[in-house]
C-alpha cells in the first residue's frame, strides 16, 4: 500500500477557492484555474522543457524504461496523433460523419494504456483512440464507428477492451462492475496473473450520477477499478469549473479511496502512477481515482467550434507543455536518439496514415440486412419476418432504386 | 383543453421573416423570455455555445446568466433541478442536447416530473419544459438518431409534442412554456434547416391539435416530427399519379388528437402511418387502435404503418434504409388502396 500522504490531501477550506470571505464567481474560477495549475501534487517526472526530474515515490514505477522503451512511447505517440490528424482530414473530406480528436491527450493515454497488462481491462469513452492502440486495436478499426459502417468493430473479450461508450459516463459503472467480477472471481492479490481495471473518462463525466455510482459501488466492494479522468479542461464548451469547485482528483478522498493527479501531458509520469494505481489494484487495495491533468488543443470534435467559447491564450500557452515535444528533447539532449530515429519514426506515421486513407476509401457500406443483424442472441422471430419482408420489398426494385 | 393565451406582444426582428426552424425555435424562446422573467433556459452547452444546434443563440448575451445556465453534464441534474426551480415558481425550459442522452433523465421525468401534481393532487404544479431534439437523418454516431417519445407519451402526467415545420416551431414551443402541465417538446433535428416564412402576428393554432396540412380524398396520412415532409413529398408524387393523399400533421402525441383523423378516415377509408420510431408498442400502434375502433365501418384496409425497424438506430450508413422514406410511404398507400 502506497504512503498515505498520496491521498490524505488539504481540506477543501485551505485551498484558494475558499480563501476569500464571500469570493465572486470570479473569483472561485480563478481560484480553481490556480489550483487547477497543478503545484505541489501534480506528479511529474518530465518537465515541459524536456528535463527528467527525480521523484522519490514513483521513479520506481519506471525505473525499466531505459532508452529503447522511450524511443517507443515516443513513437507510440507520434503514430497515434498522425492517425487522429488523419481521422480529422477524413472527416473534413467527407469520408466521416464525425471525428473525436485526441490532439494533446496523447501522454496521458500511451502513459495509461502502456501501464495495463495483457489480463487487465480497459472501459473507454470515445476519444481513446491512444488506449486502444496499446490494446491492440488498428486505427482502421475505429474508422466504422466514425463513418457510420459499425457501432463498435473490434472484438472487446480478445483486446480487452470494451466498446466505446457515447453516453457520458455510463461505462464507469460497468468497469466497476467488471472489476467486481474480477475480485470474486479470485483474481486480485499478488499472483502473476493477478487482474485489474482502468476505465477512461473526461472531466465533465464527473458531474454524472453514473460516475458516482461507480465510485461508490467500486469503494464498497472494494473493486480493483482505477478511474482515469482525463481532465482536458472543457466539456465541449464548458470549463472544468462548470463541473466541480474542487480539483477532480481530491474528490475521491470522499469516497474513501486513493486520488492523485499527473501530469497528464507527460507519457513517464503518466505510466508510472498508472502503473502504481494498477499494482493497488491488483494487490487487492481497492479503487484509484487518477486525474490526468492534461488540454484538448484541437475541438471538442469535428462539430465543434471551439472559437466560441475558448480563448487562444490558452491553448498557445499549453503548446508548450506539448506532450510529444518533451519526450523528443529528453531523447535528444540525453543522446537517447539519432536524428534518423526521428526521421524512421515520421516515415512510419505517413505510411500509417496513407493506409488508414486508403482503408477508409476502401470500406464497403454494409448492407440492409446490417440493421436487423444480431438485435437478439436468441432470435426473434417476429424481427425476422420484418427482416424477410423488408428484404423483398428492396428486391421488388427494379434496377435497384435502392 | 384551452389552448394557452399569450396576451403580450413580443419584439420580433424586422422583416424579412422567412426563418429556418432552428432559429424560429430561438425566437419562440427569445418572445418568452421577454414576456416571463421567470422563464429559464438550462442545458449543456446552451449558453456561450448557443447550444450545439445553435437553438440557444445569443439569449444568454442578452438574458445573463442565471436566466441561461450553462448546466453541469448531468441530465438528471438538469431535469431534477428544473423540477426544484419549477416548484419555487420558475419555467425552466431545459434542452437535453441529444434524445440519446435523456435516459440519465429518465428517473426524474417518470417519478417526478410525471407524478408530482397527481400526488399533491394539484397543490404543486410544474411548468416545465424540456427540449429535445431528436431523430435520424443526419449521419450521426450512436445515440444521436433516436425517436424516443414513445416511452414518455406512455407516462401519464406529462405532455408530449413535436413540431414539424418553422411556424408552429415558433408558436409551440412559446405555448409549451405558458402551458402548467409539463411538456416534452421533441424537435425534428434533421428539418432544423427547413425555412418558411412566420407572421408573428398571426393567432396561434392551440399547442395540443392535430392539423390537416393537405386536404385530400384518395387516402390520408398522419405522421409528426421530421416525417411530416416526408408524407407532403410523397403527397406531391402521388398527385402525378392521380392519388389525392390527405396529410395530416399529429402536432401532439400526449394527448393524442385524433378528431381530425377519425373525419379523414371517414372520407378516405385508407389509412397509413408513419414514424420513424420502431413500429412496436409505439405511438404508431395506438392510433391503429384507436382509429379500427373509431372507425371501423368505414376503413376499406387495415391501418398500416410505416415506422423504423424493431432494432436499435442502425449505423448511420444503413440509415437511409432505415428510415421511412417517399417509397416506403407510397408502397403502403398503394398497398392499403389495393386491399
Ligand atoms: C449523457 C450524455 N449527455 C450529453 C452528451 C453529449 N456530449 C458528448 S461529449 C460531451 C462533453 C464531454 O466532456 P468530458 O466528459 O469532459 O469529456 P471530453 O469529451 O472532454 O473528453 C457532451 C456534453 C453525451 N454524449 N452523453
Amino acid at each position: 500500500m502506497s504512503s498515505p500522504e498520496q491521498w490524505t490531501h488539504p481540506e477543501p477550506g485551505g485551498g484558494p477557492a475558499a480563501t476569500a470571505a464571500k469570493p465572486t464567481p470570479e473569483q472561485v474560477i480563478a481560484g480553481l484555474r490556480a489550483t487547477n495549475e497543478g503545484g505541489a501534487e501534480l506528479v511529474e517526472l518530465l518537465t515541459p522543457e524536456g528535463e527528467r526530474v527525480a521523484n522519490p515515490e514513483f521513479d520506481k514505477y519506471v525505473d525499466d524504461i531505459g532508452a529503447e522503451q522511450l524511443r517507443g512511447l515516443y513513437r507510440d505517440m507520434v503514430l497515434v496523433r498522425r492517425a487522429d490528424r488523419e481521422g480529422n482530414a477524413l472527416q473534413r473530406q467527407g469520408q466521416l460523419g464525425i471525428w473525436v480528436p485526441l490532439l494533446g491527450q496523447e501522454a496521458a493515454q500511451i502513459g495509461a494504456g502502456r501501464a495495463l497488462k495483457p489480463q487487465d481491462m480497459a472501459f473507454p469513452s470515445y476519444r481513446e483512440h491512444g488506449v486502444a492502440w496499446c490494446r491492440g486495436i488498428k486505427p482502421e478499426q475505429i474508422l466504422a464507428t466514425f463513418r457510420g459502417t459499425q457501432h463498435s468493430e473490434w472484438d472487446p473479450v480478445q483486446h480487452r477492451f470494451h466498446p466505446y461508450t457515447i453516453v457520458i459516463g455510463n461505462q464507469v459503472v460497468n468497469a466497476a462492475g467488471y472489476a467486481m467480477g474480477q475480485r470474486f472471481d479470485g483474481k486480485v492479490g499478488n499472483e502473476p496473473d493477478a487482474e485489474a481495471t482502468m476505465v477512461f473518462f473526461g472531466d465533465g463525466a464527473t458531474s454524472q450520477g453514473d460516475v458516482h455510482e461507480g465510485f461508490v459501488w467500486a469503494a464498497v466492494y472494494d473493486a480493483p477499478v482505477v478511474f482515469y479522468c482525463q481532465n482536458n479542461q472543457w466539456a465541449i464548451s464548458e470549463p472544468t469549473e462548470r463541473q466541480s469547485r474542487l480539483p477532480l482528483y481530491q474528490r475521491a478522498r470522499g469516497y474513501g479511496f486513493p486520488g492523485i493527479r499527473v501530469d497528464g501531458n507527460d507519457v513517464l509520469a503518466c505510466l508510472a502512477v498508472s502503473r502504481w494505481a494498477l499494482e493497488e489494484c491488483r494487490t487487492g487495495n481497492g479503487p484509484v481515482l487518477i486525474e490526468a491533468f492534461t488540454y484538448r488543443m484541437d475541438a471538442h470534435t469535428t462539430s465543434d467550434d471551439p472559437t466560441r467559447y475558448r480563448l487562444s491564450d490558452e491553448l498557445e500557452a499549453w503548446k508548450l507543455k506539448d506532450p510529444i515535444e518533451r519526450v523528443r528533447v529528453h531523447l535528444v539532449r540525453s543522446g537517447m536518439a539519432e536524428p534518423e530515429f526521428f526521421d524512421e519514426v515520421q516515415v512510419e506515421a505517413d505510411q500509417l496514415a496513407s493506409e488508414l486513407r486508403a482503408y477508409c476509401f476502401n470500406m464497403p457500406d454494409p448492407p440492409a440486412e446490417r440493421i436487423f443483424s444480431k438485435v437478439y442472441a436468441g432470435g426473434n422471430p417476429v424481427l425476422d419476418q420484418q427482416r424477410d419482408e423488408y428484404l423483398d420489398y428492396l428486391a421488388g426494385f427494379e434496377g435497384g432504386a435502392h | 383543453m384551452a389552448a394557452p393565451v399569450m396576451d403580450k406582444k413580443v419584439a420580433v426582428p424586422a422583416a424579412p421573416t422567412k426563418l429556418t426552424m432552428g432559429k424560429a425555435i430561438n425566437m419562440g424562446l427569445r418572445a418568452a423570455m421577454e414576456r416571463d422573467p421567470k422563464v429559464l433556459v438550462m442545458g449543456e452547452d446552451v449558453g456561450k455555445m448557443g447550444g450545439v444546434y445553435r437553438i440557444t443563440d445569443g439569449l444568454q448575451k442578452d438574458f445573463g446568466e442565471h436566466r441561461v445556465l450553462d448546466t453541469p453534464l448531468s441530465e438528471s441534474g438538469i431535469v431534477g433541478t428544473a423540477v426544484g426551480l419549477a416548484v419555487r415558481g420558475f419555467r425552466p425550459v431545459c434542452e437535453i442536447q441529444f434524445e440519446g442522452f435523456i435516459f440519465p433523465a429518465f428517473d426524474q421525468i417518470s417519478s417526478q416530473v410525471a407524478k408530482l401534481h397527481y400526488r399533491t393532487q394539484g397543490m404543486l404544479k410544474l411548468p416545465l419544459v424540456i427540449r429535445v431534439p431528436f431523430g435520424g437523418g443526419v449521419g450521426a454516431v450512436e445515440h444521436h438518431s433516436e425517436s424516443p417519445e414513445a416511452y414518455f407519451a406512455h407516462m401519464p402526467g406529462i405532455k408530449v409534442v413535436s413540431c414539424a415545420n418553422p411556424v408552429d416551431a415558433y408558436w409551440m414551443i412559446q405555448q409549451a412554456i405558458d402551458s402548467d402541465d409539463p411538456v416534452i417538446f421533441f424537435e425534428p433535428k434533421r428539418r432544423y434547416h427547413e425555412k418558411a416564412e412566420i407572421d408573428t402576428d398571426a393567432t396561434p393554432y392551440p399547442l395540443f391539435k392535430s392539423r390537416v396540412v393537405r386536404p385530400g380524398t384518395t387516402a390520408t396520412l398522419a405522421s409528426y416530427g421530421p416525417l411530416v415532409k416526408t408524407c407532403l413529398d410523397a403527397a406531391t408524387a402521388a398527385a402525378e399519379d392521380g392519388q389525392d393523399l390527405e396529410v395530416i400533421d399529429l402536432r401532439t402525441l400526449s394527448p393524442l388528437d385524433l378528431d381530425p383523423v377519425f373525419e379523414s378516415v371517414r372520407r378516405t377509408g385508407h389509412l397509413v402511418v408513419a414514424s420513424e420510431a420502431p413500429g412496436e408498442v409505439s405511438i404508431a400502434s395506438e392510433i391503429a387502435d384507436r382509429v379500427q375502433r373509431e372507425c371501423f365501418y368505414s376503413l376499406e384496409a387495415p391501418v398500416l404503418k410505416v415506422t423504423g425497424f424493431d432494432t436499435p438506430y442502425p449505423p448511420s450508413k444503413v440509415e437511409e434504409e432505415y428510415l421511412p422514406d417517399l417509397d416506403r410511404v407510397l408502397d403502403a398507400v398503394d398497398r392499403s388502396l389495393a386491399w
